[in-house]
């Protein structure tokens, strides 16, 4: 193996741009967390006085309750979902119709995935518009009038309408994920099984799903941070409404920083919610390993 | 895989053949059920392509999902040139593409000291890259804003390609150090006996070897850059520095937009990003997978 010297020096420009970008704006904003400051003149150091008021906030807390359902919506039901999904066309699709049936499936599925947020949030916005959006134009065409709402406009459902569009949104990702897991199965565990007489749904249970634990946890891992991350979506789709309904931690943030130039108190739920993920994610790290190690 | 699927096992017990011959109605069940699931899934973007090229007349009387008796271009054309979207749409090929080449070469130079030079505190490294991995954008965007303004380069392109290239790069050399920590000793060795510096290993010998890995990230990178919205939106605030998902998102709710000129807005939002799931699927799939297993 070749000698270990004189490698560091190739890390200059990486440094260097990660130390402008990222350490030197992250300690920026954790300093003005503790201070008083909107964006021009000084900043006045309040101690923890941000932390103590975020705490009282009623938005603050609601837009963190928006983000457990989202992931729900983000996580929990396209991963469940999409483990079903993978599974049926992996062995059962691809076995029974071919591979190429498979695939289509899986790009189609996925497609949602590559279009920018920004986009998918113009397509479903005007989708539910109240006055000219195609779901209750449809609701209206096939007498369920008494269906249509205001799906992104009524307190009431605005949460679940964004529900809705982030299932849609994210499942491809999952099924993605997982088929690509099943490939590693060796297909003589599934002839054993058959042999047993075991049905699709307990192979599934007992094999697909044991064995793509891994692929299993990174999806919930990353869906969930990008769940607690969300905000193209939300700008787009109801701006955080109506009255706060759809309020999120990233978009709260923004207003504050950028609309009622509180940046000290920004700062502040930027840097809670920065603390989440990082917390998050050690805790998902420790429960994969042990689950591997039991699995060893 | 054929001849696997079906071992001579199950002809001679007779049972499991009989029972793959009643569950035929099954297997077309299930597959229906897929097209029918897949056609929810593609439905909205259907209906959108649909009303895209449907006058304003056409929509109010026979509503979104009738077909257009003739095709009316002229939503599509009259949005493009409000927004100018050429424009938008060279902004966004441009900060992608700089940033997919620039953000490819800073991973390559840091997974090469790291995955193969082992320098000193790379766990301590590779932490730092995974963090900066997970923090959200919201955490970064004041003071990014803040010195960009300091430095001139605010409502500027450069500050976003100088930005997203860290950002990506800190998920590219992630990866890529786990690939080059696996990168074959005889080649470097080999390259060390023909006399070839570090430099020259690098580009004649890690580089060209680990194509596909980079040809993997270059893709990310270009798609992900394209679909960026916030830190773009904070940033390009004139029209003409727009990239394509700022200059559609900021429109919403703009008295301006009906439901035609809306879809219309949609569909050329669409296209580019169309286009390019076609050209890269491979990569993307392949690459999707390669990103997973670490």
């Amino acid at each position: 193996m070749a000698g270990k010297k004189g490698y560091a020096v190739y890390l200059i420009p990486g440094v260097i741009l990660s130390v402008a970008v990222i350490v030197v704006p992250l300690v920026m904003t954790v300093y003005t967390s503790f201070t008083k400051w909107n964006g021009v003149g000084d900043q006045k150091w309040i101690g923890f006085d941000n932390y103590t008021r975020l705490f009282e906030d009623s938005l603050f807390w609601s837009s963190f309750g928006h983000i457990l359902l989202l992931i729900l919506a983000m996580a929990v039901v396209p991963t469940l979902l999409g483990l079903v999904l993978a599974a049926v066309l992996f062995d059962y699709i691809g076995k029974h119709f071919g591979d190429r049936w498979a695939a289509v499936f899986r790009s189609g599925f996925y497609l949602p995935q590559v279009i920018p947020v920004a986009v998918t949030g113009i397509v479903w916005g005007w989708i539910l518009h109240p006055d000219y959006g195609a779901l209750n134009k449809i609701l209206d065409s096939i007498g369920l009038t008494g269906l249509a709402k205001n799906w992104l406009g009524d307190p009431k459902y605005a949460l679940y309408s964004v529900m809705g569009v982030m299932i849609w949104f994210q499942l491809g990702y999952p099924i993605v994920m997982f088929m690509s897991g099943l490939q590693r199965v060796d297909p003589a565990l599934y002839e054993a099984a058959d042999l047993d007489g075991a049905t699709w749904w307990q192979r599934f249970r007992k094999i697909t799903v044991y064995l793509i634990r891994p692929e299993f946890y990174v999806v919930l891992v990353t869906t969930t941070i990008a769940a607690l991350k969300i905000f193209g979506q939300i700008f787009v789709l109801t701006g955080g409404g109506p009255s706060n309904s759809t309020l999120v931690p990233s978009y709260f943030a923004y207003k504050n920083f950028f609309e009622k130039a509180q940046v000290g108190y920004g700062s502040a739920i930027s840097t809670v919610l920065t603390v989440l993920i990082i917390v998050l994610a050690i805790v998902f790290l420790r429960l994969q390993n042990r689950a591997e190690k039991a699995g060893a | 895989m054929t001849v696997t699927a079906a071992p001579p096992a199950m002809r001679e017990t007779g049972e499991p053949v009989v029972a793959a011959k009643h569950r035929n109605p099954v297997r077309f069940a299930v597959l229906i059920a897929l097209l029918v699931l897949l056609l929810l899934m593609l439905a909205p973007l259907l209906v959108v392509a649909l009303n895209a090229i449907k006058s304003p007349s056409e929509y109010a009387s026979g509503g979104p999902l009738s077909l257009p008796g003739h095709l009316y271009w002229d939503g599509i054309v009259n949005f493009w040139n409000r927004v100018d979207f050429g424009q938008k749409l060279w902004n966004s090929f441009l900060t992608s593409l700089v940033v997919a080449v620039l953000g490819v070469v800073v991973s390559i130079l840091n997974a090469y000291a790291l995955g193969i030079g082992r320098v000193k505190g790379r766990i301590w490294f590779l932490v730092f890259f995974l963090v900066a991995n997970l923090l959200p954008q919201e955490v970064l965007v004041y003071p990014l804003y803040y010195l960009s303004k300091q430095v001139g380069l605010y409502d500027n392109v450069i500050s976003i390609m100088i930005i997203f290239t860290v950002i990506q790069s800190a998920f590219g050399t992630y990866l890529l150090t786990s690939v080059y920590a696996q990168f074959p000793t005889e080649l470097l060795d080999a390259a060390a006996v023909d006399g070839a510096g570090r430099w020259r290993t690098l580009w004649r010998v890690v580089v060209p070897v680990s194509r596909p890995t980079l040809g993997v990230l270059f893709t990310f990178f270009f798609i992900w850059t394209w679909n960026e919205f916030f830190l773009p939106l904070v940033f390009l605030i004139s029209n003409d520095n727009q990239t394509v998902p700022v200059a559609l998102g900021v429109l919403q709710g703009d008295r301006l937009m009906d439901a035609t000129t809306t879809s219309a807005s949609a569909l050329i939002g669409i296209l580019p990003a169309m286009l390019f799931f076609v050209i890269f699927q491979r990569t993307l799939t392949r690459g999707i997978t390669a990103g997973a297993i670490k």
